[in-house]
């Protein structure tokens, strides 16, 4: 199975990763007549550049969706011009200009190469130290290969798993054609159109991004992961998640992938929907590494994430795990609103920052039931010049009985040059409640790294050692084959960053 | 000749700390290397390791036949250069097996080996804990986490014996032992010593050359050694204190 999970992810990866530098999307897009009316001409592959109605409407279109879908979409995008950029943020970037983009792209075929030869040989470098295959290799680099094995003989016993247990797994745009019941009631139910500036947006222009729902009293027996999904396209840049366990329910999930991740558009605000109820549980895990610039901070993705789990039932359990290594921007904070009793929320992440890199990243735990627990384990590590920020809130209703919150938040620093903060927020209206903070900064001694030199294990591993040892505790909460790749990607992201 | 030092000038942000030290060791053979605080003792085992900031400005150190001056510390230490620390650092979230693993293994693989299977590696773990009296339970810890000075010293021992090396560095290994830890130190570097590998035993005190009884001692004073002689040596020393030596030279 695990092949198979291997296959898919090179098959998604192939289609999402920009390795033609000389296609110029600028170029496709001259002719001035399509401006205006455009968006009933849905034989165009994109819209121009720019966000008004039409181009929601467009989008819509485009995509067959209801109106009522059409509506919620148009709601958003009115909301979302009265609103304004969030600046509380330890981050800072030339102002984005929103009417520079293009909000809505087909997927579109890459250009085929013939040999490993003629690929960036830094790529190739990449995959050769996360130990991906050559197999691999020739697919995420875009190769042409002479497909023995039966790619579709591997989506059919995949769908027919889930398929045994009534289980949805698809893109959102199939959602909403085939489910549009389920995701009517449950889209924006745990993040509001108006909850912030980059949902309102996504609200307005989400292109695609996975659906998932569990039926009672169902344990989905296999890992899902974004690469699983039959018809997957190019939905990096506004990604729409939904994902519902109904109660006794029980999922876990796959966000991302440590090959590194390129896209020719910069801003990226993706939306995350958790829900679950009595009973049920859903384990989110993310390795995210999309392209973070190069050593001098040019370039580099955007990433504004709002991504949030409502604990509807009582019982029920929503953790995310993340490691985070890419994008020159990340704006995340993976929250937890724990409504029924007994409920519990959990949040670990790994953050990593090197080069010109900007974090500021963290979770919201809000604790409404009686007996809920939450725990945040952040470790956040800084190198090179970069900056990076721990913000969380931990709140505490009025009616939040016996409320338990644990967080624990860690910085590295590789180096003088880099920066760590910490923003802890906490407020508790619940004489009841127990909350514990501890928080550590530390760097890697020159002391540590010789004494590993003095035992003959050179710079870069002992580096790699160290950071691993201090990332532990997040690390083992991944998906076993998902933490191997982590441990490497942690090493090669912090490569150079002493000495 | 295993290590022979050549007329070594080293400094530390300027300021020079060896003038012109010479030594030869051959295998086999434990010199003693003693002197009052602050004659470099410790500077010359991190010159001979290859530790950062410590600028050879003169002279060579030539190992096995080869000049290192240059040469990277993990490189010296893959060529069989052991240090056993003053001050052993700890490393949070790295298990001791974990460590010692990847440290073998970067030893392998430099000497063109491959890596060490699980069973043999387990079964040297279990060899080397019983030879240096080290509990399973400090093996399961992380690198140095939480040990008493006593453990520290024993677990740099316990390296050593993992790590085989040709020339092994003690620096003050007896600093803050008590007599019985100081004794399973000694056993475990007796068990090891052969005619192949050679041992530099920096030490201040005369009591640990009871139990690891030198072939040579030399005494360090002010950037250079000043004296050298066979055992008898650190029991004059023991008699007669630093002064003795002190006086000589400044006269």
């Amino acid at each position: 199975m695990l092949k198979f999970a291997i296959l898919f992810k090179i098959i998604l990866n192939r289609i999402l990763m920009s390795e033609s530098k000389n296609e110029n999307i600028l170029d496709q897009v001259t002719n001035e007549e399509y401006k205006y009316g455009f968006y009933s001409d849905i034989e165009m592959d994109m819209a121009p550049k720019g966000l008004t109605e039409e181009t929601i409407r467009f989008i819509s279109a485009k995509k067959n969706e209801p109106d009522w879908l059409l509506e919620f979409r148009l709601k958003a995008f009115r909301y979302w011009q009265k609103m304004e950029e969030p600046d509380w943020a330890l981050i800072s970037h030339p102002p984005i200009d929103y009417q520079d983009i293009i909000y809505y792209a087909a997927p579109k075929k890459k250009k085929e190469l013939e040999s490993l030869d003629e690929v960036d040989p830094e790529l190739l470098d990449t995959f050769n130290k996360l130990g991906i295959s050559l197999e691999e290799q020739k697919m995420l680099a875009g190769v042409a290969v002479d497909a023995v094995i039966d790619s579709v003989s591997v989506k059919t016993t995949f769908q027919d798993t889930l398929a045994k247990h009534d289980i949805i797994f698809c893109s959102f745009s199939e959602a909403v054609q085939n489910h549009p019941d389920l995701v009517k009631k449950y889209l924006a139910s745990v993040v509001p159109v108006t909850d912030n500036y980059f949902a309102a947006l996504n609200s307005a222009v989400f292109s695609d991004g996975s659906f998932c729902y569990i039926p009672k009293g169902v344990r989905c027996p296999i890992e899902l992961s974004t690469y699983f999904r039959i018809n997957a396209a190019n939905t990096g840049q506004f990604e729409r998640t939904l994902l519902i366990a109904d109660e006794g329910g029980y999922v876990s999930y796959l966000e991302g992938c440590t090959a590194p991740m390129r896209d020719e558009n910069q801003l990226h605000a993706a939306v995350v929907e958790i829900i679950t109820m009595d009973d049920a549980e859903v384990k989110y895990s993310t390795v995210q590494n999309w392209y973070p610039g190069n050593k001098e901070g040019k370039g580099g993705i955007y990433n504004f994430v709002t991504k949030r789990g409502l604990c509807k039932g009582k019982n029920s359990k929503i953790s995310w795990t993340q490691v985070e290594t890419g994008s020159a921007i990340t704006w995340k904070y993976p929250s937890c609103v724990l409504h029924g009793d007994n409920s519990v929320g959990e949040f670990y992440s790994v953050a990593v920052t090197n080069n010109y890199q900007q974090a500021d990243t963290g979770s919201k735990m809000i604790h409404q039931g009686k007996n809920t627990k939450s725990t945040i384990i952040s470790k956040g590590i800084s190198a090179g010049k970069s900056n990076n920020s721990y913000r969380g809130m931990v709140r505490i209703g009025r009616k939040a009985e016996n409320a338990r919150n644990f967080s624990q938040c860690d910085s590295l620093l590789l180096g003088d040059q880099c920066g760590a903060h910490t923003f802890p927020y906490i407020k508790s209206a619940n004489e009841t409640a127990v909350v514990e903070h501890e928080a550590t900064t530390s760097k890697i001694s020159e002391e540590q790294l010789f004494y590993c030199q003095q035992r003959g294990i050179d710079m870069e591993k002992a580096i790699g050692l160290i950071v691993n040892g201090y990332a532990k505790e997040v690390l083992n909460k991944l998906p076993m084959e998902f933490a191997m790749e982590a441990q490497k990607l942690l090493a090669i992201t912090l490569e150079g960053s002493v000495g | 000749m295993l290590l022979n030092i050549k007329n070594l000038h080293v400094a530390i942000n300027g300021k020079e700390i060896l003038k012109g030290l010479n030594l030869s060791v051959n295998k086999g053979e434990v010199h003693a290397i003693m002197g009052p605080n602050g004659t470099g003792k410790s500077t010359l085992a991190a010159a001979i390791t290859g530790r950062e900031n410590y600028d050879i400005t003169k002279g060579e150190i030539i190992y096995d036949g080869e000049t290192i001056n240059d040469m990277a510390p993990d490189i010296r230490a893959n060529k069989g250069i052991f240090l056993s620390f003053q001050y052993p650092v700890e490393i949070p979230g790295v298990s001791m097996t974990n460590f010692m693993r990847t440290a073998i293994n970067a030893q392998r693989e430099f000497n063109g080996l491959e890596a060490i299977p699980a069973g043999e590696f387990l079964k040297k773990m279990e060899e080397m804990k019983k030879l240096v009296d080290i509990n399973t339970k400090l093996t399961k810890r992380s690198v140095n986490e939480g040990f008493s000075g006593g453990e520290k010293k024993k677990n740099e021992i316990f390296q050593m014996a993992m790590l085989e090396p040709k020339l092994a560095i003690l620096d003050e290994t007896d600093s803050g032992l008590d007599i019985d830890a100081l004794k399973v130190v000694a056993r475990g570097v007796n068990e090891l010593r052969s005619t192949d590998n050679a041992f530099v035993v920096i030490t201040h005190y005369q009591r640990l050359l009871d139990y690891i009884v030198p072939d040579f001692v030399h005494v360090m004073y002010d950037g250079r050694i000043v004296k050298s002689g066979g055992k008898g040596l650190a029991f004059e020393l023991e008699e007669k204190g630093y002064d003795w030596i002190i006086d000589q030279e400044d006269e």
